[in-house]
């Protein structure tokens, strides 16, 4: 292996199982440009009609929450329950809300 | 740090990415998930030989796909690999220099068209075995990748049974190539289950680390109960004197694989371990020019969009 040979670069794969779906990341895979990586990402992921649709993102694009976060970063929802339906008294002779 | 680790993996939850874990942990899954990838990918080999060779389209199209379908397995598990901080070029450069092993079990030949069914029904049947165990393991982009390759392989085995099916019921000579190559891959293919577990320290790491979930033997034994019923059927006979039912145990007693071959095998003494290798490293080396007019053409496209 010379000193520039390269596999390519990291991307991340979404994938959306059926139209009006969200799309969900189902994986990684190496290619060398946007259309390379759309086309691995079809044979390797939709070899059995998995998707109708694909994402495909350059991994160092991605930003994400580290672990040591989960406490902190996602404590300002823990302490809002007046954010969720059940919080509210509907009188029992409205029905169906 | 440690603490918070086996609290997780005390309750089951799984590891990922960017979650602390032991130097030790992150080795270990390093080494099998990219041998695991190795196997995928040297596994095409021994298939691949008969591609050409298929007894008909659809025993081709379907040797393809299967072929087709392990080149991605391998796919899977190198990112899932690369995640621990390792790079492709890394995993590679160890499956090339001879520094990392694959399954032992591609260093056999495949001698004739039924290999191809024993393969599918035998190999990949112990592959499922272990690779549904896997799919619990406690490192999340492992475990997503098999249950991936899960869903992929029960076509796998299925595909080699149907093809073992025409020869067992075919002319006389055609059931004797079937029993021809039962008797070749038996033995080996319970080997792939690796050691036994008095001789297998790795692996009780492995479990005390949920990586794996049930032990050499325990899979092995699985994989016996359940594949007699199907060689029974076949009208073949499996190569072990000594396979009986076990009433107590409700299981099957059987012999003892070779070790001494195994460990044969494993240091590079099989009977394709350089035909392996070198096919391999030959495929790498000639795509070598592929890669560089991709990395070059991604460059030049990069240029142009900047320009415009
Ligand atoms: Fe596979
Ligand atoms: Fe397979």
């Amino acid at each position: 292996m010379s000193n520039n040979d390269t596999q390519g670069t990291l991307w991340e794969v979404f994938l959306q199982r059926k139209p009006g779906q969200p799309f969900v990341h189902c994986g990684s895979l190496h290619a060398f440009d946007k259309e390379m990586a759309l086309q691995n990402a079809r044979d390797l992921y939709t070899r059995r009609g998995e998707g109708t649709a694909i994402w495909v993102v350059p991994s160092t694009a991605i930003v994400s929450s580290s672990p040591e976060d989960l406490g902190p970063f996602f404590e300002p929802a823990n302490d809002k329950v007046y954010r969720h339906p059940t919080f509210y008294q509907i009188p029992d002779a409205v029905k169906h809300m | 740090m440690e603490e918070w680790f086996d609290a997780k993996l005390q309750k089951n939850e799984m590891i990922e990415p960017k979650d602390w874990m032991p130097d030790n942990y992150r080795k270990h899954l390093i080494r099998q998930i990219s041998q695991h990838a190795h196997s995928e990918i040297i596994g095409m080999l021994p298939e691949g030989n008969w591609i050409t060779r298929a007894p008909s389209l659809r025993a081709k199209i379907v040797l393809m796909a299967k072929v087709q379908d392990e080149g991605g397995h391998g796919l899977y598990l190198y990112t899932a690999a690369e995640t621990l901080g390792t790079s492709r070029e890394e995993v590679l450069d160890a499956l090339h220099t001879g520094k990392a092993k694959y399954s032992s079990i591609f260093n056999y030949p495949t001698l004739t068209w039924a290999d191809i069914g024993m393969v599918g029904w035998l190999v990949d049947g112990a592959a499922i075995m272990n690779q549904v165990m896997l799919q619990r393991t406690s490192y999340g982009p492992y475990s997503r990748a098999m249950v991936r390759i899960c869903k992929e392989e029960s076509f796998h085995q299925r595909q080699g049974y149907e093809s073992v099916c025409h020869l067992a019921f075919g002319t006389p000579e055609q059931k004797a190539m079937a029993q021809d190559a039962l008797n070749r891959w038996w033995w080996p293919t319970l080997m792939m289950f690796g050691p036994t577990d008095d001789k297998s320290p790795n692996s009780a790491q492995a479990i005390k680390w949920k990586i794996k979930r049930e032990s050499n033997d325990q899979l092995r034994q699985r994989f016996v109960n359940q594949t007699v019923s199907q060689a029974e059927y076949l009208g073949l006979t499996i190569p072990d004197p000594d396979l009986k039912w076990n009433e107590e145990r409700q299981a099957y007693d059987f012999g003892t694989p070779n070790w001494d071959e195994f460990a044969a095998v494993v240091a590079g003494n099989g009977p394709c371990n350089k035909e392996r290798l070198a096919a391999r490293v030959k495929a790498h080396n000639e795509g070598e020019w592929v890669r560089a007019a991709a990395t070059a053409y991604a460059l030049k496209k990069n240029e142009v969009m900047s320009a415009a």
